[in-house]
């Protein structure tokens, strides 16, 4: 076991194109970190060069505080899930998983129990003498990583381990990973395009775009306070809504309506340099049915009357969706979120999601009255992305 | 063959489902059958018919320099021919030509395929250029071959032997016959074992790194393991190939000094002696020794036709 350290380590590939920009990113031993991304974020690049598949172009990677830039993959003591599994289809499950260590010239008897430890762990006892080829997609994922702990390397490195399991299969699985995590404690690198493996799994979330590291922190702080428009509309699910916004006297005005700039907005609207053309973004769960809101919360928000277009009920609880007339939010880094549809399951632009008290009684077609709370709102700067509430609220602590 | 062998792997299969089948499924069996027969017919008109015709030819005793005297034999002339050193010696020389140059051929054109599959600078240029032997016509490169191993005029003879003159020696013209047979047919073997790397997933050989192997660890452990099916397709079709070599010996030595393949005494038989019996009978034997070669490739080894599925190994 093992820290790892990325020290502005860069990918640039021979043809002048740069995968990955100076990341620096320090993994402390046990720590279950994701890198997640839309494709082409240079996600797999960086775990490819922890893993030595790649070169690294510079900077410096230290594993359990050494130099291993130049190390080969086999030199380096840390095992890989490949999202194909890359399991040998010329041999059993019992071969497969023996494979490292039979190439580390272990003792048979030791192979054997080690073998034999993995399967128990992962259930595999009964399928170590078949082929992969008879494996459903669930059991060859376990053998992919029975074949990864039985080494008890310095750490693991997961390449989408779970996106070609059906949802059901991947939910579990996901569960599994976590627990066999917790109880191995081994440093885990995990990457990712999904955003809710990201939150579940990770103790640390990194997100990833164009090369560059956009936000690191806990699942939860990426959630509250993204740092940019890009964090904030790639984590969530569904996603945040985001609404133009500009500033005028004391009031926002949106598309919902003229919105009270409050102590919190106030504070980050009073900045000299702060711009007057915002993106305003609100997470679905920051609505409520008016009717259904306390009088003392009924005033740290705001309230508004829309035509309701669909109502999904989820038993616990319901998304509604109104269609927003007016000013559409734009930025390069909407469009970017947009053209990544796998990863961020963005609401069409002119449209708000909300989700309700299961006790809403909102209709489709009807008119609804909604109440949206101020204290939870983002303010963006268009031109950079850049979170101005978030900026503040961090002065101010 | 290999069209013979696409044809007998389904026919196969079929007992097997032939419980009971429904109305459609007998129609699209008979659309099937329909859709197949002219190519069918083409084929035993072109390859069924000359088998069938030689078979009953090497049950005769028909020289046409006698052909009044001829008879219908039986068995007589496979086993004149099969007692006979002249065959033997020839059956031994094309095992020989065959073990060695299909063996260098594997070895050769394996590295072949791996530095085309590898090369990323030049990958066309590679190809193109690896592959020219095999598109020259096997009489003009053996012609050139001839000429190069001529004492006096050809630049081989001079360099290697001075003195002497390798194709009229025994060792020697097999070892230069085995040489342009090698030259020639490399490319070939290479070009089918690259479309075999080519099904090696990349993620098997970064695991396999990642799981501590070194390279001759991931090549031998890994990539031979998956690349079988493909190896063993390789070496059928060139064994097969190089059982029957006729243009190269033909040309280089003419079957002088006991350099003889089968496939040159029973054309020497068939065409230059006009024995009918005696050529097709020796025909037959290569015929049957060829399929012998195709049966112990598919049914030992597995060697699956190249395009039928069940290509799953056991």
């Amino acid at each position: 076991m093992a820290d790892i350290v990325l020290d502005k380590v860069s990918k640039k590939y021979p043809d002048g194109t740069v995968a990955v920009h100076d990341i620096d990113l320090e993994i402390a031993d046990g720590e279950f970190i994701i890198l997640v991304g839309p494709s082409g974020c240079g996600k797999s690049t960086t775990l490819n060069m922890i893993a030595g598949l790649e070169d690294i172009s510079s900077g410096e990677l230290r594993i359990a505080g050494e130099r291993v830039n130049d190390k080969a993959p086999k030199d380096r003591d840390i095992a890989m899930v490949f999202q194909s599994y890359a399991l040998y289809p010329n041999m059993t499950v019992r071969e497969n998983m023996a494979f490292p260590l039979r190439l580390a010239k272990l003792d048979k008897k030791v192979i054997d129990e080690k073998v034999g430890e993995a399967a128990r762990v992962l259930e595999l006892t009964d399928y170590l003498d078949r082929k992969p080829a008879n494996l459903s997609g669930g059991q060859r994922q376990r053998v992919a990583m029975g074949r990864a702990i039985v080494r008890s390397p310095k750490a693991f490195l997961m390449d989408e381990p779970l996106s070609n399991l059906d949802a059901k299969l991947r939910v579990q699985m996901r569960t599994q990973v976590s627990r066999l995590q917790k109880q191995l404690g081994t440093t885990t690198v995990y990457v990712t395009h999904d955003q809710t493996e990201a939150m579940t799994l990770g103790d640390r979330v990194v997100v990833m775009r164009g090369g560059y590291i956009q936000q690191v922190g806990d699942p939860q702080t990426l959630y509250d306070r993204p740092v940019n428009l890009f964090v904030a509309g790639f984590i969530g699910s569904p996603a945040m809504n985001f609404l133009a916004a500009t500033v005028e006297e004391d009031k926002l005005r949106t598309a919902l309506g003229d919105l009270p700039i409050g102590g919190r907005t106030r504070a980050a609207l009073s900045g000299a340099d702060a711009p007057r053309q915002l993106i305003l973004g609100i997470r679905p769960e920051h609505f409520e049915d008016a009717s259904l809101v306390e009088d003392h919360q009924r005033a740290k928000g705001y309230e508004f009357t829309a035509p309701v277009d669909l109502v999904e009920s989820m038993g616990s609880d319901k998304y509604v969706y109104f269609t927003v007339e007016g000013e559409h939010a734009s930025s390069a880094d909407l469009e970017d979120l947009a053209a990544d549809a796998g990863g961020a399951d963005l609401p069409p632009q002119d449209s708000l999601v909300t989700r309700l008290s299961a006790e809403s009684r909102v209709r489709d077609g009807a008119d609804a009255k909604v109440w949206m709370n101020l204290d939870k709102i983002h303010l963006f700067d268009p031109s950079d992305g850049r979170n101005i509430t978030l900026t503040d609220e961090k002065a101010e602590v | 063959m290999s069209v013979q062998e696409k044809v007998r792997i389904p026919a196969q299969r079929t007992p097997k489902k032939k419980v009971a089948l429904s109305e459609g499924k007998k129609q699209e069996r008979k659309l099937g059958w329909l859709l197949c027969a002219p190519a069918a017919i083409v084929m035993v008109a072109v390859t069924a018919y000359p088998i069938i015709y030689s078979v009953w030819l090497s049950l005769q005793r028909y020289d046409l320099k006698f052909p009044e005297d001829r008879e219908f034999i039986g068995l007589t002339n496979y086993v004149t021919v099969l007692s006979n050193n002249y065959w033997w010696t020839a059956f031994g020389v094309t095992a020989l030509i065959t073990v060695i140059s299909v063996t260098v051929e594997l070895i050769l054109g394996m590295g072949l395929a791996l530095i085309m599959h590898k090369t990323l600078v030049g990958r066309g240029l590679v190809r193109t250029s690896a592959l020219i032997p095999y598109g020259i016509v096997t009489v003009v490169a053996a012609f050139s071959w001839r000429y190069a191993w001529t004492p006096g005029t050809g630049y081989l003879a001079n360099l290697v032997s001075p003195d002497g003159a390798p194709l009229t020696e025994r060792a020697s013209a097999l070892a230069i016959i085995i040489f342009a047979e090698i030259w020639k047919t490399t490319p070939f073997m290479a070009l089918l074992l690259m479309a075999g790397l080519a099904l090696v997933p990349d993620d098997l050989l970064k695991a396999a790194s990642m799981d501590g192997a070194s390279w001759w660890q991931r090549f031998t452990k890994v990539m031979l393991p998956v690349m079988k099916p493909a190896i063993l397709v390789a070496l059928l079709f060139r064994t097969l190939d190089a059982f029957r070599i006729f243009d190269n010996i033909y040309v280089l030595s003419a079957g002088a000094n006991e350099t003889s393949s089968v496939s040159m005494i029973a054309y020497n038989n068939l065409m230059k002696g006009l024995n009918l019996g005696i050529g097709s009978t020796m025909s037959v034997l290569i015929f049957l020794t060829v399929a012998i070669i195709a049966f112990i490739f598919v049914k030992l080894f597995g060697t699956a036709a190249p395009g039928s599925d069940d290509g799953e190994r056991r």
